[in-house]
């Protein structure tokens, strides 16, 4: 069974922006291996990782049920968290990412989500923040099926660039096949706000913490809408410690 | 205390200071008035460090020393304060948070002893109180929503909790109302008048200046200080605006 997965490549979809060589490299059954959960209806799962290589994830939320993913991907190679996830109604999907980090690696997340039955919700929020030559990615799918009414799916992403040579990627796709549906989504990609640095360094603030405080609440909003409080300040510092130690 | 010698810089390739030569004496307030475009700004972004702003001739020194060989942080922690024209907004940033980082950093690199989470509160709140603001304003996100008058207050708080020896203010009386011009005009005279302090304020109106007497009242215009006299000065101003003047 195993010799017949073959290697997902850069030209299929879901890959594009993937590092190619990284996936050359990688053993195909860790490509093709998912992660099952499910949701019973009505009840709450949550999920956090701290992402290195490759996981997908597959996840059925039952009727008025809700699962939320939070992760940070700051790993030192190559590293994808894949989510797919199918609501069924009144179900809630809650995403929190954050892709961060220098070097030459390409961090990325990329999530399907199935909006299958009539008022299910879904809201992404995906922050990155790289420098060297670093890549952050963020695609995300949604579809609404045909019945799938008074769907409310949001997606966000938003990017800064600490150095010239690091970049970022989003591709939202959105499928939408009913009519009564709101589906919001948003991207940017820019850079620190220089005269903010400046105002905190005129108050006696160095720039590595200035950069620091403007990096934390940049990304903050990522885990803004996660429950368990606590579990969103470790995220925080975990994403937080690798800006600590980078040479910029 | 704060001596500027022939100053020259420029902005994006575009001279703006061209040879301003000022001096302000510990326990002196000096007041900067000039048009629109004189330079006023620049020559507190340029005292400040702020990155583009080019220096190409010319000297500052600060307490004896070369203020221009610090980094904008260093000014900082020597004592020098820049109160803006225009307040910078810190998304997801709480002034407490803001203002307890920028303390603590001034402190560690005066080789002195962290404030507490208590001791810094304290403070904050003493200093709020002083200048009328609501404590619940320091919490939210630096100048995020705050109405132009707000955000002078706010500078005007952060000089309190910083206590600098020098504080550049770039026209902190625009946008105040008649009462917050006298709480803030107070509030300056609480903070900065001691014998080993000094106080530039670039203003356009006389009317801060009733409340904050200043020794010595220059004319800036063109990049340069093209006048300089007693508080009347700017009274003479005020009646016959700066062609007559000049
Ligand atoms: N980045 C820049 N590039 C080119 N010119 C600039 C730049 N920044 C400022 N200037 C110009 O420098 C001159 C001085 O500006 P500055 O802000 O110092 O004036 P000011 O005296 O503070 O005026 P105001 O009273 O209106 O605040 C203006 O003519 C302005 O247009
Ligand atoms: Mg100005």
């Amino acid at each position: 069974m195993t010799d017949l997965a073959t290697l997902p490549t850069t030209r299929d979809e879901d890959w594009r922006y993937a590092d190619a060589a990284a996936l050359e490299a990688s053993d195909a059954n860790t490509l093709t291996d998912w992660t099952e959960i499910a949701v019973p209806a009505g009840e709450s799962r949550a999920e956090s990782r701290d992402v290195t290589g490759i996981e997908r994830i597959r996840v059925r939320i039952g009727k008025g049920g809700r699962f939320e993913l939070s992760a940070v991907n700051a790993a030192p190679d190559y590293a994808r968290l894949e989510c797919e996830v199918t609501l069924e109604d009144g179900a809630h999907f809650e995403f929190g990412g954050v892709t961060i980090g220098g070097g030459s690696e390409t961090r990325e997340f990329v999530t399907r989500c199935i909006h299958g039955e009539p008022n299910a919700t879904s809201n992404q929020v995906v922050r990155a923040v790289h420098w060297g030559k670093a890549v952050g990615n963020f695609l995300g799918r949604i579809e609404v099926v045909r019945d799938a009414q008074k769907t409310d799916a949001a997606q966000n992403f938003r990017a800064i660039l600490l150095e010239k040579g690091a970049s970022a990627n989003t591709k939202p796709e959105l499928e939408i096949f009913a009519d009564d549906v709101k589906c919001a989504h948003g991207a940017a990609i820019g850079a620190l706000d220089q005269s903010a640095g400046f105002y905190m360094a005129a108050r006696g603030i160095p720039l590595e913490i200035a950069r620091k405080l403007q990096v934390q609440a940049f990304i903050a909003d990522a885990f803004e809408n996660i429950e368990d409080g606590e579990l969103g300040e470790k995220l925080l510092e975990r994403a937080l410690s690798v800006l600590e130690g980078a040479q910029l | 205390m704060l001596k500027i010698e022939n100053l020259h810089a420029e902005v994006d390739g575009k001279k703006i200071l061209n040879g301003l030569t000022l001096e302000v004496g510990a326990g002196e307030v000096h007041a900067i008035m000039g048009p629109n475009g004189a330079g006023k700004s620049t020559l507190a972004y340029t005292l400040g460090g702020r990155p583009g702003y080019e220096i190409t001739e010319g000297s500052v020194t600060f307490d004896g020393q070369d203020l221009l060989d610090m980094e904008p942080h260093e000014r900082a922690a020597a004592g020098l304060f820049l109160g803006f024209q225009y307040p910078v907004e810190i998304p997801g940033v709480s002034n407490v948070q803001f203002l307890r980082e920028a303390a603590n950093a001034q402190r560690k690199a005066r080789g002195e002893e962290a404030l507490t989470g208590g001791e810094f509160l304290k403070l904050a709140k003493e200093k709020a109180a002083l200048l009328r603001m609501d404590m619940d304003m320091l919490k939210r996100p630096v100048n995020v929503g705050f109405s132009g008058g707000e955000k002078k207050r706010n500078e005007m708080v952060q000089m309190g909790i910083l206590d600098p020896k020098f504080a550049i203010l770039d026209e902190t009386d625009s946008g105040l109302d008649i009462d917050a011009l006298r709480t803030v005009g107070d509030g300056i005279n609480s903070i900065m008048r001691d014998a080993g302090k000094g106080v530039l304020l670039i203003t356009h109106y006389q009317r801060l200046l009733d409340y904050v007497k200043p020794d010595k009242v220059h004319i800036l215009a063109k990049g340069r200080i093209v006048k300089t006299g007693g508080p009347e000065l700017a009274l003479e101003l005020e009646r016959e605006g700066y062609e007559e003047v000049v």
